[in-house]
């Protein structure tokens, strides 16, 4: 445990995550394309509702292939709800109404006939809370494989593939068999990104995955988001600026607008860039004001 | 000296914190913890009052005699609980065949699948909390009425007495299952569901493994209810002594709690001193049940 600071630093050599700024950061990575490349996933006037609840309201966003995609915004700003309906997690909360598209390599996946089950094999989640499994390290990622029914050659090496693809492996390749909830916050949120990958998805969702760890473990997670942009789309919800300049290649501001008579409050896209045009030239007042700190 | 001034002035206002006394310990505060330790002390006191001055009159007949023998009329400073033990462990082993898997697919119906907001769920939901207020004595008649529908002419067997009981504590196992359901975090099944998992598959593999020590613990509570029950086996015709063991499900029987009520009423000094040992006999029966579902609630406790 006393080593893991020393490995930490050692380990990346690189950006320093304490500098504020944005543009900076963005000089080590790559090229950027004004347009997401072959979008792997649509949103098309987007309206979320709960019960009587106007939550989300006309959203249109395009997620480019192995890119990258921020969503941030203040506080019920409806970007973990956009996010929870990328793969129809949404299906699982009382009352709650989705209108508009979102179309998935170019099938509706609100359409009749599409299972949300298939939906969530291929569209993987990880949580704003580590929440491994209560079962050992090797059964929590054996589990997405077992239960789809996935035709595995050998489970030994699907589990070895998804810990090293979340860079894990070597932490844990002694204790497989050892409870999931004896390793560390950010190991435990490697393990939870290690699962998702090991039913091999397309497009992986992450819903503030580092809000409940330290900087260290939440810098490991960001290095590792960056391997898997490689293999995976990604998108991601965060409330960390910083962190949205520093991993992502677009950033979709989101903002809430409270409704005169009800006071309840909507939530809508602002505006959606690449992430170093986000953060260096908002063409709204609002992102401005936001990404310069002076509100929310 | 203006500085001084206020230093001296701030001296004054700050209230005195070496008092020699402490409020704690004011007459009032006393007299509270003392009227709270007679009510404790009372408590606990009668039932300690009860159970010694009942192991006092049972002492005599700390033997074996009193576990091996079956009941007799003839010797009475020999008789024994032999029928009345076994009969109580067969009813137990039935009770929980049938309460066990009917309440947990009730409580896993009502907390995974159900959808509270249908008017049907909400019916079932209020009548399982008055379900558990109603008395024993109901549940026997309940279970002479369902055996006498089934076919069963015979009264007093196994299947009987079981039937009673498991209705008896099925809405203790129900309530206690789904509190054992609701404690496993949201985030887990979301997590499997995230996975492409179904709910029925989240449920079987994962929440419900991970809500046994719960379950568990529920059902032995259950249980320990059911052991010291009389009135419905009394309904349903339990016999208060018999000379055989019983061999299946519909053998006659009689029950520990039974063979004790009717030895009560005796007049013979020796049976009510046989009497006293089988109720220290149940009570340690009802203890160790209690301290299994404690010995399980802390070995497989979990923070989540």
């Amino acid at each position: 445990m006393s080593t893991q600071p020393a490995t930490a630093s050692t380990r990346r050599s690189e950006p320093d995550h304490e500098v504020g700024s944005f543009a900076e950061a963005r000089e080590q990575s790559r090229e950027v394309p004004a347009a997401p490349p072959e979008p792997v996933m649509e949103v098309l006037k987007l309206n979320v509702y709960y019960g009587g609840f106007h939550a989300v309201h006309d959203v249109n966003l395009q997620f480019g292939k192995n890119e990258i995609t921020a969503l941030i915004g203040p506080s019920g700003c409806g970007k973990s709800t956009v996010l929870r309906c990328l793969n129809r997690m949404n299906d699982l909360v009382a009352g709650a109404r989705v209108e508009g598209e979102v179309n998935y390599h170019g099938t509706n996946i609100y359409a009749r006939e599409v299972d949300p089950i298939a939906v969530r094999t291929n569209i993987g989640m990880v949580f704003q809370k580590p929440n491994p499994f209560p079962k050992s390290i090797y059964d929590n990622i054996a589990y997405g494989p077992r239960v789809t029914g996935m035709k595995v050659e050998s489970m030994d090496d699907l589990v070895e593939e998804a810990l090293r693809g979340a860079a894990l492996w070597d932490e844990v390749k002694d204790k497989l068999k050892q409870s999931a909830y004896g390793l560390s916050g950010g190991q435990q949120q490697r393990l939870c990104i290690a699962r998702t990958i090991a039913t091999r998805p397309d497009v992986i969702l992450m819903d503030e995955p580092c809000s409940a760890l330290d900087p260290i473990a939440t810098s490991r997670i960001e290095d590792l988001m960056l391997d898997l942009r490689k293999d995976y789309t990604i998108i991601i919800v965060t409330h960390n600026m910083q962190q949205a300049a520093r991993v992502s290649d677009r950033t979709a501001f989101f903002t809430a607008r409270p409704d005169e008579t009800t006071g309840d409050r909507t939530g809508l896209l602002v505006e959606f860039d690449r992430t170093a045009d986000l953060f260096a030239r908002p063409h709204d007042k609002r992102t401005e004001d936001y990404i310069s700190g002076r509100f929310g | 000296m203006s500085i001084a001034t206020t230093t001296a002035r701030r001296t004054v206002e700050r209230t005195e914190v070496a008092t020699g006394k402490s409020k704690e310990r004011s007459p009032g505060s006393i007299a509270f913890l003392v009227a709270l330790w007679f009510s404790l002390f009372f408590g606990v006191m009668v039932l300690i009052v009860l159970i010694v001055d009942t192991a006092i009159n049972g002492a005599p007949r700390f033997d074996t005699e009193l576990i091996t023998n079956y009941a007799s009329r003839v010797s009475p400073e020999t008789t024994g609980f032999r029928a009345g033990i076994l009969g109580t462990i067969f009813l137990m082993g039935f009770t929980a065949l049938f309460a066990v898997p009917l309440g947990i697919a009730a409580a896993v119906y009502l907390e995974e699948f159900a959808d509270n907001e249908k008017w049907y769920n909400r019916v079932i939901e209020v009548n399982l909390q008055n379900l558990a207020a109603v008395p024993a004595i109901v549940y026997g008649l309940l279970a002479v009425a369902t055996m006498a529908l089934m076919g069963f002419s015979e009264t007093g067997t196994v299947l009987g007495g079981s039937l009673a009981l498991a209705l008896l504590i099925l809405p203790v196992v129900i309530i206690t299952t789904r509190e054992a359901l609701r404690s496993v975090p949201r985030e887990i099944r979301d997590g499997s569901l995230a996975l492409g998992a179904t709910t029925w598959q989240t449920t079987w593999r994962n929440t419900l493994p991970a809500a046994i020590p719960g379950i568990a613990t529920g059902t032995i509570l259950g249980l320990s209810r059911a052991i010291g029950e009389a009135a419905p086996l009394v309904v349903v015709g339990l016999a208060g002594s018999l000379r055989f063991d019983p061999e299946g499900l519909m053998s006659q029987i009689t029950a520990l709690p039974m063979q004790i009520y009717s030895l009560t009423s005796q007049s013979q000094e020796d049976f009510r001193v046989a009497a006293s040992a089988a109720i220290i006999v149940l009570l340690v029966l009802v203890l160790g049940l209690n301290a299994l579902a404690i010995i399980i609630r802390n070995k497989f406790q979990r923070s989540w």
